[in-house]
């Protein structure tokens, strides 16, 4: 027996049918693409294109065309690595943890969301590829290939090594659950082609869809199938930024020593992912007119979880200052003087204002529900969360032990290149996504509409 | 493929519908083919009497054999094959491989109980399934009847017994 709940909001609106939902998100796969979105594509292949040309340069001259120094030796390549990568966290996070606490509102999220954590994954792996310098070299050094060296193995002691398996597993696995989700939708657009006659698109769709037919029992072992992922996905999605975290944990500079450093890189990565996808479900849902799926009510559940993700983010920095003042250890003491205080103050206030003091706002309903205030500030987050990066980064690194070695570090055309290259990629990845995969899980909406139905008819016949 | 298959094919529009009909259907002595939806019926797997998946047990095989072999590639590689101190520690120290052990254990786990489920569904992507009503992805519930198996019954029979079961519409399907 479905139960409609009157305490809660719908979650589907417009008293949509089963068809509907089919033809909602499915019209988009089959119309022709509009000119907003030739004219989105052919910026964000430019700017990509643009970033490639640096991208090819860096390989040719080598890693020294960057602003790095001898004192600093991460700074925007390793920011913007892990910058990306907790923006991929928000999609696993809605889609394996929010599965397992039952939390339907993912539902129509849910897609672009994954979407989003591939894309934002394959943006974060170039970072590390390209301060390798030898890409081609690079594989020997990260995975345990038999080599002309001895076999000389990868160091599975070092967190660095631990960072390539835990992505590439995390984008493995991300990727085969976002696949999975897929596989029913695809049927769908290929049955429709069929009724339409487009043959071409038919067979495509079928191959996509590995033939699938939607049988009792296949529907059975499918979702025993995206019940264990989740429950695979749940401790990777936490181990992922943990392992990032580590590759500055483990080390001995001050300011990055600290134990702390797992649960707020993890709050922080989830903090950053859903800005991440509200910045992009608020144009998709307006694009695609997709507000009756993609509700107000779905919007200020996510600013919710932005301003306890943001609190505990902020408690993380105050625990910081805190901690480097009472443990007494004076190199610690001074890496947070310095960050406050010293040359790079700007950014440490910068990420200060953006993470900690704006998400506040959200606790008034009037900004948590307003489609422009949440877009302003789901960017303004992710500002914020890029400052953190660089200000761990690079202030903890600029003064060195010895005075002598001490410098600031600016970013060259080729640092600003480089993630110009991602940011072209990403978007042009999202924007092919938006065009030929539906952008909402058809199958898991449609097992909820029924709910919204039912409103309807009794709203009828009273 | 073998001789032509002929079945009789009902149409639901709910699911509630749907799994009291399964019900009557079954209680009449008929075996159903299979039932088509567009979403995942809850309770359907009890209404036809289908067993529990046993992909769960193939994904913790599979995970466990992503453990042993993280385990034994890292204590091989750096205890055995090339040993080297590293920090001043053990050459193979379990620590610093709990990592990449989770990793695989995880991965391996993920990839085999996946490719499983392609296998025992018997889906390829140079496939194409035996549609027995192409609105069965979009939004109605297709119940097929295997009549060869049914022999007991006259399609007469089997299409009334649909009609009052529920079926919104019922056709005739052969494949070759």
């Amino acid at each position: 027996m479905q139960v409609a709940s009157s305490l809660r909001e719908a979650l589907i609106t417009g008293g949509k049918t089963v068809k509907d939902v089919s033809h909602d998100i499915s019209r988009h796969v089959e119309n022709k693409p509009t000119k907003l979105w030739w004219a989105a594509m052919a910026i964000s292949v430019a700017v990509m294109a643009y970033g490639f040309y640096c991208l090819c340069y860096l390989l040719w001259e080598g890693v020294g065309v960057w602003g790095l120094n001898k004192t600093v030796g991460w700074a925007w390549d390793i920011t913007n690595f892990v910058w990306w990568v907790g923006i991929g966290h928000a999609g696993t996070l809605i889609s394996a943890i929010l599965l397992l606490f039952r939390q339907r509102w993912r539902m129509s999220i849910n897609r672009a969301a994954e979407a989003m954590t591939i894309f934002a994954v394959i943006c974060a792996a170039t970072f590390p590829f390209a301060h390798m310098g030898r890409l081609w070299l690079g594989f020997y050094w990260v995975f345990p290939l038999p080599n002309t060296w001895g076999s000389l193995w990868a160091n599975f002691n070092s967190p660095l090594l631990w960072d390539v398996f835990a992505i590439s597993t995390y984008f493995t696995v991300s990727l085969v659950f976002w696949y999975m989700g897929l596989i029913p939708d695809f049927a769908v657009i290929r049955d429709r082609a069929v009724v339409q006659g487009a043959k071409i698109r038919a067979q495509v769709y079928n191959a996509l869809s590995f033939g699938w037919q939607g049988g009792a029992k296949t529907w059975m072992r499918y979702e025993s199938v995206a019940l264990i992922l989740a429950g695979l996905s749940t401790p990777l999605v936490l181990s992922v930024h943990t392992i990032v975290s580590m590759d500055f944990a483990t080390s001995v500079i001050p300011g990055w020593h600290t134990t702390i450093f797992p649960p707020y890189f993890v709050a922080g990565a989830i903090f950053s992912g859903f800005a991440m996808v509200l910045t992009l479900l608020l144009i998709t849902r307006k694009v695609f007119k997709l507000e009756d799926y993609i509700t107000i009510y779905h919007i200020e559940l996510m600013n919710i979880i932005i301003i306890i993700t943001g609190s505990i983010v902020g408690i993380a920095y105050i625990t910081e200052l805190f901690i480097a003042w009472y443990s007494g250890v004076e190199y610690e003491g001074y890496a947070f003087y310095n960050r406050v205080s010293g040359p790079f103050a700007w950014s440490y206030w910068s990420m200060m204002t953006c993470n900690v003091i704006s998400p506040q706002l959200f606790w008034v309903k009037k900004i948590r529900t307003s489609l422009v205030a949440t877009f302003v500030l789901s960017i303004i987050v992710n500002i914020g969360m890029w400052f953190e990066r660089f200000v761990i980064i690079v202030t903890s690194l600029h003064r060195d032990y010895i005075p002598s070695s001490w410098t600031m570090f600016s970013p060259t055309m080729y640092d600003i290149g480089e993630y110009l290259f991602t940011f072209g990629f990403f978007f042009t990845a999202f924007l092919l996504f938006a065009k030929f995969f539906p952008v909402i899980n058809m199958a898991e909406v449609k097992s909820i509409v029924k709910v919204a139905s039912l409103e309807k008819k009794e709203d009828a016949s009273h | 493929m073998d001789a032509d298959k002929h079945f009789i094919v009902g149409i639901f529009d709910d699911e509630e519908v749907l799994l009291k009909g399964i019900g009557k259907i079954r209680g009449n002595g008929v075996k159903i083919h299979d039932v088509f939806s567009p979403f995942p019926v809850h309770g359907i797997d009890d209404a036809l009497s289908i067993k529990r998946s046993r992909l769960p047990i193939a994904a913790f095989l599979f995970g466990m054999t992503g453990t042993s072999l993280a385990l034994l590639m890292q204590i091989w590689m750096l205890g055995y094959d090339w040993p080297m101190i590293i920090g001043g520690k053990n050459h193979a120290s379990l620590p610093p491989f709990i990592p990449v052990t989770f990793e695989l254990t995880v991965l391996l786990a993920a990839l085999g109980m996946v490719g499983t489920f392609f296998i025992a569904s018997d889906m390829k992507p140079y496939k194409w399934p035996r549609q027995f009503d192409l609105r069965s992805t979009e939004d109605k519930h297709v119940m097929a009847i295997d009549l060869a198996i049914n022999s007991g019954k006259t399609k007469d029979e089997l299409r009334s017994l649909l009609r009052d079961s529920g079926a919104s519409e019922v056709n005739e399907k052969s494949f070759e």
